[in-house]
């Protein structure tokens, strides 16, 4: 079948099988491999897009199901003018070590923020509690989240 | 000595040398640009996948690949007796063991690789494994260790000529005769039984390889998610009788190893074969089932310990017997004369008159492995062991755990200290550690709260316990000293080389290879700080065998104890090269230079000196050097330690438990950590908390059991659960710096001690809430429940 | 990583194109909203359906409303919306009890309503949440719309009362006033699927339970509820010794199996512990009190 997605901004239209996972649209029909995958089961996070403005877990959502809908990953989130101010936070907070989940959280994280830009740690620790990072025990993510939130209050309040 | 509760933010600018930078790899992770296996796509290539078997014991007696070969998407079916007549069925374990690449007479345990299919996409390779007919004749399994050796037992490895029982092998260390003796003079004797139960290092990214034979070249290349390329690039040469020099291993960004990525696998082996066959690159990945069934299993460890101690709580010796599940095939990783890896520090930081331990390892019907997951070659074990045998004994005897540790500690001024199995520590001041721990905690205060808290609870006016849980271990990392220790005959020594451009512009090539350890950050800090350029201008090549030089690779947190090493000797041999050129610049001799970071200049004249840059350009000059002085600055070594680092920790945790429900909730964690020598401080902070977060894990959550089938009770997300933001506090961390005196910058690595030393700590905290003598991990609701009833569960077993 | 089996796909513009597209594309057809508990099954080759009904259109289902003395939730709501919803918080703070703990936020924000009750897992919250708060379940086919009580609703472990060629569209929760609610659950980490767990709505009349609703998920509660423990509370003053009796009446009821989650003995432990729980924060909503959602 043929599906229609904006991706990034972007339409692009491709010619999928219906069994095709959204995850397996972007990185193996879209070349976009920032998102990853981790698990089978929906339980991991790794694989965090967002769908029309809100984050799921693309390892369990159709491509097809995307059909006609707006879609952004990770590769998104950087501009012409530099690092989203979350992808600065964890550069400067050490936030990521092997870099696997680093782009279900960043997405995440740029959510919670956009929709909550002062979030306490423990609103942090819940809105990531569906991905799992193997490396850095969180506190740097849930640091990194609530350094994003005041760069993002600093830059602001001087727009 | 210093102790804060917030992280370490890297700094404004990038020092040049040690301290908090951020890290070079990031740039890609943060921006969805790094390059990890999956990402890889060659032209032509094709995708393999692995059926496996459902049964955990049971005859093969036909396999018709018939349908699947007919599948239009379909390029090769390769089963065991495809493999057999290449001569590649079965493959060397790295101990000494075969194990089976794609079964050819029988499989022996659920999830173990039967057929190989090679199609055009994933998605067609998937289908063609359910169009492949396998008739099994299934067999009695060995799912309890405990049985293996029964005389019943279903005989695991008839593939073994002679073999007539599971048994793999025994092995002592200590002094039984001693050990005994200090025993029959002791005051007290506390004993234990617990279990280590089997878990999996499960990084977020499977293992997987991308294999590519040229047919016109010869030369074979394989993308892999491999810690150890060079190691794996000689095993492919012995296994595969391929040349060693076309052989060319790539390791792309690693989404987490832990251990799971050390080892060659079948799918690894079949990807190769499957490329050999079909002249194309083949890929193959592993799902997240997989993973947990049949690649690295950790732990799995049946002890029995005793301590021994004096009535005023001087603690004596330790004696202890260990069966150890290797599963089907002996699989485990771990230096090869020593077929418990260093369990031997079960003495852990404890001056003792004698201990002694005897293992014995088993085969029974689970998946190959038993050394992963941050495990230092079993440490993880020894200290879990040591650290609850401690609290036994002070439960027991109604004594301070805090207290019975610290008068029991080795102290400073024991150092170089010999254990009473053999181990030299090198260093360390461990009551100073600890006691910062305590202090850092307020334990005096909180063992008043739980005291206060117990008794409203009995009164009935609090409806939660808490618990005050440590540990403190000692780990012994940097594996290790070529005379002692190998894998399948390759000594543990680590290359590095390091060229230095005309412009001062660095690259330094290691065998380690990083899975998030940022290695790329923190080597180039090792020569910045040596050679005083900026960490920017130092690029670390790693991962590639054709490009580095020869070692053994990244595991047992043993990069920065010899490959950082290595890094900072290089870096030594070029600065001394530097030297030469230098004196030839300014026309004195060499031994007039002095070093101030980054440049050389005249004794009593800091104002003729030369800066790096300056003396490389002049190094690929026409300058005139001395004779039998060659031009550039390039310097290569091969660093073999001179013995093992041995990190340190006192860490204490606080739990709070609801004994009507059996939940815990960790309040805090304050870890203590001694490492040395710290490169980066920010990243060492980083390996204490996804340690941290590991013991949370495996104490409480993480835990692979097997029903009477030998079905695997963990074989995914939804069963092998991993700890997430929600279940780990915010991590507490001081440190204490005694620098290693044999290491050249008295760095001892970090990558485990937290992994190492965490669980003890939690599992002690929840026994002390919940007033229970010993439960084994994972203390799941239902075990703390039961545990508190006095009928604990056994956790590598179904719940039945 | 595991993927599924081939299947045709169709996406449906309208409840009535859904049920003539099921009709169509006949029993091995399956409807297909957030896919989170559907999915996994199919990578894992579990269930094979030949077709797959896409339902994420029907923009008529993702209603959250009063209406006549009734909370109307469709069944395309998102768990997320129920949890965020202020009117389902104000009526029925048991849902957002429940929600707080079903899976994690990501996977809250695809999955729905609906489809956790349709997958009728015999460890999923909502059922016990709607069985507690006695609500009906509208489904919809090609002769027209019924009505059926959730507590009839699921006939077995991933079986409902639901047609071939039917479509659940709407849960109807009457809303009487006095009432508190409240669910609590025991999870071996958050995300994970209930060890046990227990809701309650309760209505008092002075400090007598005039009227009490029990629903229980993971330990073989017939139909999701503990209606033993109902009748003996009701009538009785809302007290510690009434809530725990009626724990012990609710543990005495149910019919748990054991897995990796617990034994027998513990779930049916948590299956009273937690009835007691549920009831209690329940009765102090209903006097009044402010109490906490809990947390993951």
């Amino acid at each position: 079948m043929q599906i229609t997605v904006t991706v990034n901004g972007a339409e692009r239209t491709v010619e999928v099988e219906p069994r095709l996972l959204l995850v397996h649209l972007l990185r193996d029909h879209l070349g976009l491999t920032g998102t990853h995958w981790g698990c089978d089961t929906s339980n991991c996070g790794t694989c965090v897009v967002w769908f029309d403005g809100t984050p799921v877990k693309s390892c369990t959502v159709l491509a097809a199901m995307a059909d006609g809908h707006e879609v952004r990953t990770v590769e998104d989130l950087a501009t012409a003018d530099g690092l989203d101010p979350i992808q600065q936070a964890f550069s400067d907070h050490h936030g990521l070590q092997c870099g696997f989940c680093t782009p279900g959280m960043l997405m995440t994280g740029r959510w919670l923020l956009d929709r909550n830009p002062d979030p306490s740690e423990q609103e942090i620790r819940e809105a990531i509690s569906g991905q799992v990072c193997r490396c850095t025990g969180y506190q740097n993510i849930v640091r990194s989240v609530r350094a994003a939130a005041e760069l993002s209050q600093v830059k602001g309040a001087r727009a | 000595m210093s102790a804060g509760i917030d992280s370490i933010t890297a700094a404004a600018t990038t020092p040049r040398g040690y301290g908090p930078m951020r890290r070079k790899e990031d740039a890609r992770f943060l921006r969805g640009k790094g390059h990890y296996l999956d990402d890889i796509r060659l032209p032509g290539m094709l995708h393999g996948a692995i059926l496996r078997s459902p049964y955990a014991h049971a005859w093969i007696t036909a396999i018709d690949t018939s349908a699947a070969e007919a599948h239009p998407k379909v390029h090769a079916v390769i089963t065991g007796e495809t493999l057999a007549g290449l001569g590649l069925a079965w493959m060397p374990t790295l101990s000494h063991d075969v194990q089976a690449v794609l079964a050819t007479d029988k499989v022996r345990f659920q999830g173990q690789e039967v057929a190989f299919v090679v199609a055009e996409d994933r998605y067609a390779a998937r289908d063609a494994l359910g169009l492949i007919d396998v008739e099994y004749e299934p067999l009695t399994p060995v799912v309890d260790a405990r049985k293996s050796l029964d005389p019943d037992a279903p005989l695991i490895r008839d593939d073994i000529t002679g073999r007539t029982d599971n048994h793999i092998f025994d092995w002592e260390a200590g002094d039984a005769a001693a050990t005994d003796e200090v025993f029959a003079r002791a005051d007290v004797v506390s004993s234990c039984d617990m279990v280590y139960p089997r878990t999996h290092p499960a990084p977020m990214e499977t293992c997987g390889s991308i294999a590519s034979m040229d047919p016109v070249t010869g030369k074979l290349t394989v993308y892999t998610t491999t810690q150890a390329p060079h190691a794996h690039r000689t095993v492919y040469a012995l296994v595969a009788g391929l040349p060693e020099h076309k052989i060319q291993i790539i390791s792309p960004d690693i989404g987490g190893g832990f251990g799971n990525k050390v080892g060659i696998y079948p799918g690894y082996v079949c990807a190769v074969v499957g490329s050999i066959v079909t002249g194309a690159p083949v890929k193959w990945v592993e799902d997240r089932s997989e993973n947990l069934m049949s690649t690295s299993f950790a732990r799995d460890y049946h002890m029995h310990g005793e301590i021994a101690a004096t009535k005023d709580g001087t603690i004596l010796g330790v004696r202890v017997k260990v069966l150890a599940d290797h599963g089907a095939f002996n699989g485990t990783a771990q230096p090869s004369k020593m077929p418990a890896g260093l369990f031997h520090v079960f003495t852990g930081s404890y001056d003792l008159q004698a201990a002694h331990c005897a293992v014995t390892g088993v085969y029974t019907n689970k998946a190959p492995g038993g050394v992963a997951y941050a495990c230092s070659f079993r440490i993880t074990e020894a200290v879990y062991l040591i650290e609850r045998l401690v609290d036994v004994l002070a439960t027991d005897q109604g004594w301070d755990p805090a207290e019975l540790r610290m008068n029991n500690l080795i102290r400073a001024e024991q150092f170089p200290y010999t254990t009473a199995t053999g181990w030299e520590y090198d260093s360390g001041d461990y009551p100073q550690t600890l006691r910062l721990a305590l202090q850092m905690v307020g334990y005096e205060e909180l063992r008043r709260e739980q005291a206060a808290r117990r008794a409203a609870f009995e009164r009935g006016e609090a409806s939660e316990l808490m618990g005050i849980g440590l540990s403190f271990f000692t780990e012994a990392v940097g594996a290790g000293p070529r005379k002692h220790m190998d894998i399948l005959g390759l000594g543990m020594a680590d290359g590095a080389e390091l060229r230095v451009h005309p412009t001062g512009k660095a690259v330094l090539r290691l065998s380690c290879k990083s899975q998030g350890q940022g290695h790329e950050t923190t080597f180039a800090q090792i020569v910045a700080e040596e050679l005083g350029i900026s960490p920017d201008d130092i690029e670390v090549v790693q991962g590639d065998t054709d490009q580095t030089p020869f070692g053994l690779g990244t595991y047992g947190s043993r990069s920065t104890p010899v490959s950082g090493a290595a890094a900072a000797v290089v870096a030594r041999k070029v600065r001394e090269r530097a030297r030469i050129v230098a004196a030839a610049m300014l026309e004195v001799s060499p031994a007039d230079l002095e070093w101030s970071k980054g440049s050389f200049h005249v004794k009593g004249d800091p104002s003729a000196s030369k800066a790096m840059a300056e003396i490389a350009m002049a190094a690929h000059s026409d300058l005139e050097l001395p004779e039998g002085v060659e031009g550039h600055l390039d310097a290569t070594c091969v660093y073999n330690p001179p013995n093992l680092t041995y990190p340190c920790g006192g860490y204490v945790c606080v739990v709070d438990v609801d004994p009507g429900t059996g939940q815990v909730k960790v309040r805090r964690f304050v870890a203590v950590d001694d490492c040395g020598v710290r490169i980066n401080p920010m990243v060492v902070e980083g390996q204490v908390h996804g340690g941290l977060a590991d013991g949370i894990g495996m104490a409480l959550m993480e835990v692979m059991a097997f029903d009477t089938d030998g079905n695997h009770l963990g074989a995914s997300f939804m069963d092998y659960l991993l700890p997430t933001a929600v279940e780990c506090p915010s991590w507490e961390l001081g440190e204490t710096v005694t620098p290693s005196p044999h290491h050249p910058i008295g760095a001892k690595g970090v990558g485990e001690s937290a992994t190492v030393g965490s669980p003890p700590a939690v599992v002690n905290a929840v026994l002390d809430a919940i007033g229970v003598r010993h439960a084994d991990m994972p203390l799941t609701p239902a075990q703390v429940w039961r545990a508190m009833q006095g009928r604990p569960l056994r956790t590598d077993l179904a719940i039945g | 990583m595991q993927v599924p089996a081939q299947f045709e796909y169709a996406r449906a513009t309208s409840v009535a194109h859904a049920i003539d597209l099921l009709r169509r594309h006949g029993p091995e057809s399956r409807l297909v909203a957030g896919g989170h508990s559907l999915i996994p099954m199919m990578k894992l080759r579990i269930a094979n359906p030949e077709t797959l009904i896409d339902i994420n259109d029907l923009a008529e289902l993702t209603r959250i409303g009063l209406d006549s003395g009734l909370l109307r939730i469709g069944a395309l709501v998102r768990h997320a919306e129920l949890l965020d919803s202020a009117v389902v918080g104000e009526h029925f703070a048991i849902f957002r009890d429940a929600e707080r703990v079903i899976a994690d936020p990501i996977v809250r924000n695809w999955g729905t309503v609906g489809g956790s009750l349709c997958q009728a897992d015999p460890s999923e919250d909502l059922s016990a949440a709607f069985s507690a708060v006695r609500a009906i379940a509208v489904i919809q086919g090609a002769d027209g719309e019924r009505t059926v009580p959730v507590r009839e609703f699921h006939t077995g472990p991933y079986q409902t009362v639901v047609g071939a060629a039917e479509i659940l569209t709407e849960l109807r929760v009457p809303i009487r006033p006095g009432g508190g609610s409240a669910y609590t659950k025991v999870e071996r980490r958050a995300g994970d699927w209930a060890v046990a767990a227990a809701g309650a709505v309760l209505w008092l009349d002075g400090n007598t339970v005039s009227d009490v609703g029990i629903g229980l998920t993971a330990v073989g509660a017939a139909h999701f509820a503990a209606e033993e423990a109902e009748d003996f509370l009701r009538g009785r003053p809302a007290t510690e010794e009434s809530f725990a009796a009626a724990g012990r009446i609710a543990a005495a009821h149910c019919n748990p199996v054991a897995d990796q989650r617990g034994p027998v003995d513990y779930k049916r432990h948590l299956a009273g512990e937690l009835t007691t729980r549920a009831l209690r924060r329940a009765a102090a909503r209903a006097a009044g009190a402010a109490v906490e959602t809990e947390g993951a």
